[in-house]
């Protein structure tokens, strides 16, 4: 059997490539220069404020005043500690360490592909994780006590988005199926309540949390407890509509086999409905993850010294006052968000791609 | 094959309606076992409704039906028991698009059965082999042929080894090329003796496979009649119209 080939396909050269890519029409052309034109205005005078004219060296506010056009790095690097710890009690700083190199190596080795165990390291990370993350952060067991209002930095960043991330995701199924289901009480609650906090702006739901309720109950949360709290059933009611969504996307067929052949609705929807829905609803979970993860710096707001906030509280020491010391707290903590917003995202694509690659024709 | 019951499905003064269509009027239907009945007749004249009661797939208002002796009621527990004796195939397959051909066709063995995986991974072997396809066991949906997808949906509904099996115009949705299998599939299917209900417009496969005809129009019987019979010296006016559409 003769087959014929495909024609070859020949690579354009450098210039025929710029000729084909970015000035093939006379409006081309144009995007592409003002294209340029945007770099050369945005992006050259950035890099020479972060990196050609910052202050890299010297541990005081004096090498950054001498180099008065660029970045003040020393603020960053003398501050590093409380960037991760906030004002956590030093002595006990390795139990942060320790949380947070755990939970570093569980992420990891559930995102790396081909990691052997994965099921037992997650279930690992779901239950034995918290508790030991609660008694080291917290204390107890013989640990001393280091009340909340110490913590601060990436970790209230990460205590607070973690656990909204893990309480959102189990509740927003829940009240979407609830959304979904026939039983009217059932349905009628779950309505009320994902519609009561998609209402209501989460820096109020964070004020209420942590100054009304203690007011209104006359007992006194703690404060920290009282914003997870909340964020956790802001997100959730999010998490339930991106859920529903993906719900409303499977054909009635599918349900119909389930039944067909005798599944129960829990089984129906463990083995069948949600694993395709919840497939189809990623993008938008991990957008609503994302949007999470960004939205704990609200905590800043009602008195939490969370990466934005250590941020805020430095730019205001006297020690530190310089022309660059506030946009470079604020440019390197947008740089850690990005950092942990972007690995996010793509994790999620690369997610996308394996569980559609079964399936594809 | 003896059931519980005289009849397979006994249907009773069945009547239906979506919201105010009256959609089955006055249904009466015994199916004996081991009996292959085809149920024909125009689009929206209600026959696959009809099956679809019979699983409970679609409640009905008024009327029995009983199926291998279960009642169906609104009782407790009495749906599961005449869904664990009735097996149905769809006409868009409806395989579960995120499990292989052998996963879909274990799952309710497993968890409405409780039979241990390897058992159930063997049973669900046994049934890929009876449909011809045990060397796509391993593949999902999607990365088979439509007739192969509706013979793996005949196999996972036989794992659960109902005694009735209900088919939704099973051949509708596929290429000419592939009904074919589909239909050897259901007659040998026939060939062991299970009772058999079969929506389709597959004339050829009412001729040769089925005991009885059912015609309907309008959401009721109009004729119930032997394949001979049916074809050869239809009774109603209705049904001859039918046949001359359809036999060209």
């Amino acid at each position: 059997m003769s087959q014929r080939r495909p024609p070859r396909v020949v690579m354009p050269g450098p210039v025929e490539w710029l000729r084909e890519n970015l000035f093939s029409t006379p409006f081309n052309s144009v995007l592409t220069l003002v294209a340029l034109f945007l770099i050369y205005w945005i992006v050259v005078p950035f890099v020479q404020w972060a990196f050609v004219d910052a202050a890299w060296a010297g541990t005081t506010r004096d090498a950054c005043l001498e180099r008065e056009n660029g970045a003040c790095w020393p603020f960053i690097i003398q501050r590093v500690d409380q960037f991760i710890y906030g004002f956590y009690d030093v002595a006990e700083r390795w139990r942060v360490d320790i949380v947070l190199g755990a939970l570093a190596a569980g992420l990891l080795w559930l995102t790396l592909p081909r990691m052997p165990a994965k099921r037992g390291i997650g279930t690992l990370m779901l239950t034995l994780f918290p508790v030991v993350a609660f008694v080291l952060l917290v204390g107890g067991f013989g640990l001393e006590r280091i009340p909340t209002e110490r913590w601060g930095g990436l970790i209230i960043t990460l205590v607070v988005a973690v656990t909204g991330i893990a309480a959102s995701l189990p509740l927003g199924i829940l009240l979407a199926l609830g959304r979904r289901s026939e039983l009217p009480v059932v349905k009628g609650l779950s309505i009320a309540f994902i519609e009561f906090w998609r209402g209501v702006p989460l820096i109020t739901v964070l004020f209420m949390a942590v100054n009304m309720l203690p007011l209104f109950m006359g007992v006194s949360v703690n404060k920290l407890l009282a914003a997870l709290i909340a964020v956790a059933l802001f997100s959730s009611a999010y998490m339930a509509e991106v859920v529903r969504g993906g719900l409303q996307a499977i054909p009635k067929g599918q349900y119909e086999a389930a039944a067909a052949m005798g599944l129960g609705y829990w089984q129906s929807m463990i083995f069948i409905i949600l694993p395709q829905a919840l497939r189809l609803s990623l993008p938008n979970i991990v957008g609503n993850f994302i949007g999470l993860l960004k939205d704990t710096s609200l905590v800043s707001i009602i008195g939490f010294f969370d990466l934005l906030g250590i941020a805020q509280v430095g730019t205001s020491d006297a020690n530190w006052a310089t022309p660059n010391t506030a946009l470079t707290g604020y440019v390197f903590v947008g740089a850690v968000y990005w950092a942990m917003c972007f690995s996010m995202s793509r994790y999620a694509k690369h997610l996308e791609g394996v569980l559609a690659s079964g399936e594809k024709r | 094959m003896s059931g519980n019951g005289a009849n397979a499905v006994e249907i009773q003064g069945l009547n239906k309606w979506f919201k105010s269509f009256h959609v089955l009027k006055d249904v009466n239907l015994s199916v004996a076992h081991s009996e292959r009945v085809v149920i024909c007749g125009p689009s929206g004249s209600g026959k696959s409704t009809l099956i679809r009661c019979i699983n409970a797939l679609e409640p009905h208002q008024e009327g029995k039906i009983i199926v291998e002796g279960v009642p169906l009621s609104e009782e407790v527990g009495q749906v599961e028991a005449v869904r664990a004796n009735v097996g149905m195939v769809f006409q868009q397959f409806n395989l579960f698009p995120h499990l292989t051909a052998l996963e879909n066709c274990t799952l309710a063995p497993m968890w409405v059965k409780k039979m241990p995986k390897k058992d159930a991974e063997k049973l669900a072997m046994q049934y890929l082999e009876r449909v011809h396809i045990p060397e796509q066991a391993n593949k999902y949906p999607g990365q088979l042929s439509g007739g192969q997808q509706q013979r793996v949906a005949i196999a996972r509904a036989l794992t659960m080894e109902p005694r009735i099996m209900l088919f939704d115009e099973p051949t509708s949705a596929l290429d000419p090329e592939m009904i074919k299998e589909v239909l050897e599939t259901m007659v040998e299917l026939a060939e062991t003796g299970m009772t058999m209900l079969v929506v389709t417009h597959e004339m050829g496969f009412a001729r040769t496979v089925a005991n009885r005809i059912v015609f309907m129009d309008f959401g009721e019987i109009v004729e119930v009649a032997t394949p001979d019979e049916f074809f050869t010296n239809p009774k109603s006016e209705r049904t001859k119209e039918f046949l001359s559409q359809i036999l060209r």
